[in-house]
């Protein structure tokens, strides 16, 4: 068989990657004391899976890890050995070997083969270590009959049972050949012409189904273990037979994770409550039977396994920009369309308006192809800090919040550093240790949260922790040795912004995990760069909390038009609060700081944006145009223009691609007749003009 | 003024014309011909109706949308100081790609093709509008002479302001 093997490479470090995050997931999430056996079945699976298409792969430094991690978790999940915080490590040190080893494989990078030779030595002598301890509890061993008893521990070669689907000889041959190089075969052949082959090997039933998928579909096979005792298949009928008795006892990996689950009740109970699982599909024939096992086995385990395809990236942004253009052109037709007479072209205005539709759930079905969760960052966390925690000697008791939060992916990976810089910052120097937090009055374990959820338009991540806080005079004391302009009477919120100047750090002993006043700056760097804001909440011996607002800058955003003289701007819906017309006694003026306008009993500043934009306006007296109401950050402002236009949906186009930024001016987009319409930055327009009226806690 | 990128790339497209004539575009602004590198330029279209940009200098008349592109106006009318800035049907646009960023230049017209030998360029004059450090050189062709500019410098020099990175 020459099959090139390199196209599936990739595939198999993909899902390798997959089922090492998973199995970490799982590691983490496992309670010692009392260890759910349907996680560690999945660990168990996992690490199997992984064992199995690297020994396809030849990938042999792969199989030895996992097989002696395999052997282990095989014997803590059929209740040999009670898990204990020892193995857990264990566990995670061996997918730390396994993902170098993966990576050696796929990007060539050096593998610390020191390292792995630890990690096996360490999980091997842990498996030896289980056998003196805990023996096997007998109730084991009352499971299975005295053949299979045989067969699992003593060591004895196996005895499969392989039922070919209807095949054409030359791959029967093939099939044999390859199965005849594992062990002795003998084959037979069954009333309708279907071979079945027996096998006595010292492989398992994977290792049989594995190499049978080269040639035959897997779902069609039907492979059993047999007592090394019975001998070759005889009668159809008498077949059914001993499936019904030795397909309870196969040792198919689920079907003995399914008695290892149940093992520690009775052994009588088992075999009832299994039964009316195994009888249902046994009324139908005996492929189905196996079949519908298959399948009910898998279904809780990996219900997304086949739930999801890999496109590359650059496909799903064509199509998302291919969608852009489609809801420009949608909205060309609209607008062309809205001066027809209604009653003239009634069919051609209906279908406009399903077509409005169909473009609108398009495109959200298009956009939500890029979005993921916050999980996918999130779930990196618990084991650094767990490792962090311990390395420090500190409790931390870690929690998420709004996982399900969706996010673009491109500012998923970008926020992946940041935020991980700010997570170990909470630890090291949030987080007090258990004495001093015990000597403040607090529990032992301090509490780290992060959390994620939309606010407006933007995304709002925190990372939050309850410890110490930020120590204002520490700050303050070394912004000055730094040089950095301050003076006593800064209000917090300022202070707080001073750990971002680059080089600061106040931690008293710098640490190989922080303290080298390298990150803030970057962190801060970062999510600028993204259009995202940065904000501390602090308080002394209440923790700190750092707030990152990111903005859900997608291609596409829902906007108001405006109009201000010719010019028609777009404000993000997501700032505007409402819009009125003012009464002139509710604009005032206030003496050299602008005006404000009084809107339910709140004065607003009033932003005019013909200024801002030095326009020719239409109006200028506010009571003759109107004013939108926008919020941003907490505040709010009250933006004078001549006119509101409508509202849409419009694409987001890079202004600095050709061109450069240009104060208050976040994007373009491309209206219905083709012209341009800039789209205005509220946060930033609010920002500078909170400045203009002197209460500005910003120092950009 | 010390920009060795842009003087890598002059030097680049001087050691090409070496080997045969170059091809430069010709066009007026004002009463004077200028040439401009004919691979620098994508399209020549009419001008249409801009879309103002917010405190943009006075040259840069704002965007427009090619084919879903947002790209900038400039006119180097207005830039130069030559001539009359006059919107009609007769105006022409000259859409640049200077290394992967799309400009339009609005200038009075276009000509044609000419094709210059390396002895055809003459070293430029100080002249006093447009700063020598975006000039190639005067293009003699016949009793025309073309003021040969080297656009990619001019475009993303600081004094026209569209790449941020030199204008902040």
């Amino acid at each position: 068989m020459t099959i090139d093997m390199s196209q599936f490479f990739q595939v198999f470090f993909d899902e390798t990657e997959e089922l090492l995050a998973e199995m970490e997931k799982l590691l983490l999430a496992v309670d010692v004391s009392a260890p759910d056996n349907e996680d560690l079945n999945a660990i168990f699976r996992a690490a199997h899976s992984i064992k199995g298409g690297a020994s396809t792969f030849g990938l042999n430094d792969l199989t030895d890890v996992t097989h002696v991690l395999e052997n282990l978790l095989d014997r803590i999940r059929k209740g040999e050995m009670a898990l204990t915080g020892e193995h857990v490590d264990a566990f995670l040190v061996a997918k730390d070997i396994l993902k170098m080893q993966l990576d050696g494989h796929r990007l060539h990078t050096p593998v610390d083969q020191e390292a792995v030779a630890d990690a096996r030595m360490m999980l091997q002598s842990l498996s030896q270590d289980a056998v003196s301890i805990a023996p096997p509890p007998p109730p084991e061993v009352i499971h299975y009959s005295q053949e299979d008893a045989e067969a699992k521990f003593a060591n004895v070669k196996r005895c499969f049972r392989i039922e070919l689907p209807q095949v054409g000889e030359r791959d029967a041959k093939a099939l044999a050949a390859e199965l005849g190089l594992l062990g002795r075969l003998s084959i037979a052949v069954l009333a309708d012409k279907r071979q079945v082959f027996t096998l006595a090997t010292d492989e398992t039933a994977d290792d049989i189904i594995a190499i049978c998928s080269f040639i035959l579909d897997p779902d069609d096979l039907k492979v059993t273990e047999e007592a090394l005792s019975a001998s070759a298949a005889t009668k159809p009928s008498a077949q059914t037979e001993e499936d019904l008795g030795y397909g309870f006892f196969e040792p198919i990996e689920d079907l003995r994770a399914f008695i290892a689950q149940d093992a520690p009740s009775a052994p009588e109970a088992t075999k009832q409550t299994a039964s009316p699982v195994e009888a249902a599909p046994e009324v139908t024939a005996a492929e189905k039977k196996n079949l519908g096992r298959r399948e009910s086995d898998r279904a809780p385990a990996s219900s997304q396994e086949s739930s999801s395809i890999r496109v590359g990236i650059e496909k799903v942004d064509q199509l998302i920009n291919l969608v852009g253009e489609l809801v420009i052109t949608q909205a060309m037709i609209e607008q062309r369309t809205d001066s027809l007479d209604p009653m003239q072209h009634e069919r051609l205005l209906n279908s406009v308006s399903q077509l409005t539709r169909n473009t609108r759930d398009l495109q959200e079905a298009v956009m939500s192809i890029r979005m993921m969760p916050m999980d996918y960052v999130f779930s990196r966390f618990p084991r650094m800090v767990r490792d962090l925690a311990s390395k420090l000697g500190k409790k931390v008791e870690f929690v998420t919040h709004g996982a399900a939060t969706e996010l673009d992916k491109g500012l998923i990976e970008r926020i992946v550093d940041p935020l991980t810089h700010l997570v170990r910052n909470s630890i090291d120097h949030g987080i007090e240790t258990p004495s001093v937090r015990t000597a403040a009055g607090k529990g032992e374990t301090g509490r780290l949260s992060l959390s994620a959820g939309h606010q407006g338009g933007n995304i709002v991540i925190e990372v939050s922790d309850d410890g110490g806080g930020l120590n204002r005079e520490r700050i303050l004391a070394k912004a000055k040795q730094n040089g950095l302009p301050i003076n006593d009477n800064m209000t917090d919120a300022d202070v707080w912004q001073l750990i971002f100047a680059p080089g600061f750090s106040t931690a008293e002993t710098v640490t190989d995990v922080s303290g080298r006043g390298v990150g803030m700056d970057v962190v801060k760097r970062n999510i600028t760069a993204m259009g995202g804001v940065v904000d501390i909440r602090s308080g002394k011996g209440f923790g700190t909390t750092i707030s990152i607002s990111l903005p859900l800058t997608l291609a596409i955003l829902d906007g108001m038009s405006i109009k201000v003289g010719e010019e028609v701007y777009i404000l993000p819906l997501g700032y505007v609060i409402e819009s009125l017309q003012p009464d002139p006694i509710d604009v005032k003026e206030i003496s050299g700081q602008g005006r404000v306008v009084k809107v339910r009993g709140e004065y607003l500043p009033l932003i005019p944006l013909y200024q801002m934009f030095d326009i020719v306006p239409t109006f200028t007296n506010p009571s003759e145009g109107i004013v939108v109401i926008l919020e941003s950050d907490g505040r709010k402002a009250a933006l004078f223009v001549d006119d509101l236009v409508g509202q849409q949906q419009v694409v987001v186009k890079n202004l600095e691609s050709n061109y450069r930024k240009v104060a208050g001016i976040s994007g373009a987009t491309i209206l219905g007749d083709g012209g341009v319409s800039l789209i205005i930055d509220v946060a930033a327009l609010l920002r500078s003009s909170r400045q203009l009226s002197d209460e500005s806690i910003f120092s950009s | 003024m010390s920009q060795s990128m842009g003087y890598n790339t002059a030097s680049g497209d001087k050691s090409g014309a070496e080997v045969a004539g170059q091809e430069y575009l010709a066009f007026t602004l004002g009463k004077e011909e200028y040439g401009l590198d004919i691979l620098k330029v994508q399209e020549i279209r009419g001008y249409e109706t801009v879309t103002r940009v917010a405190n943009a200098p006075e040259f840069v008349k704002g965007v427009v949308n090619l084919r879903g592109i947002i790209v900038p106006i400039v006119d180097m009318r207005i830039k130069f100081k030559l001539g009359e800035p006059t919107y009609d049907q007769f105006t022409v646009v000259i859409i640049l790609n200077i290394s992967g960023r799309i400009v339009g230049m609005v200038v009075d017209s276009v000509s044609d093709v000419i094709t210059l030998t390396p002895d055809q360029v003459k070293p430029a004059p100080d002249m006093g509008a447009l700063n020598s450090n975006y000039l190639i050189g005067l293009g003699t062709l016949d009793e025309r002479m073309l003021i040969l500019i080297d656009i990619d410098r001019l475009m993303s020099s600081s004094d026209m302001g569209l790449i941020e990175k030199i204008a902040a």
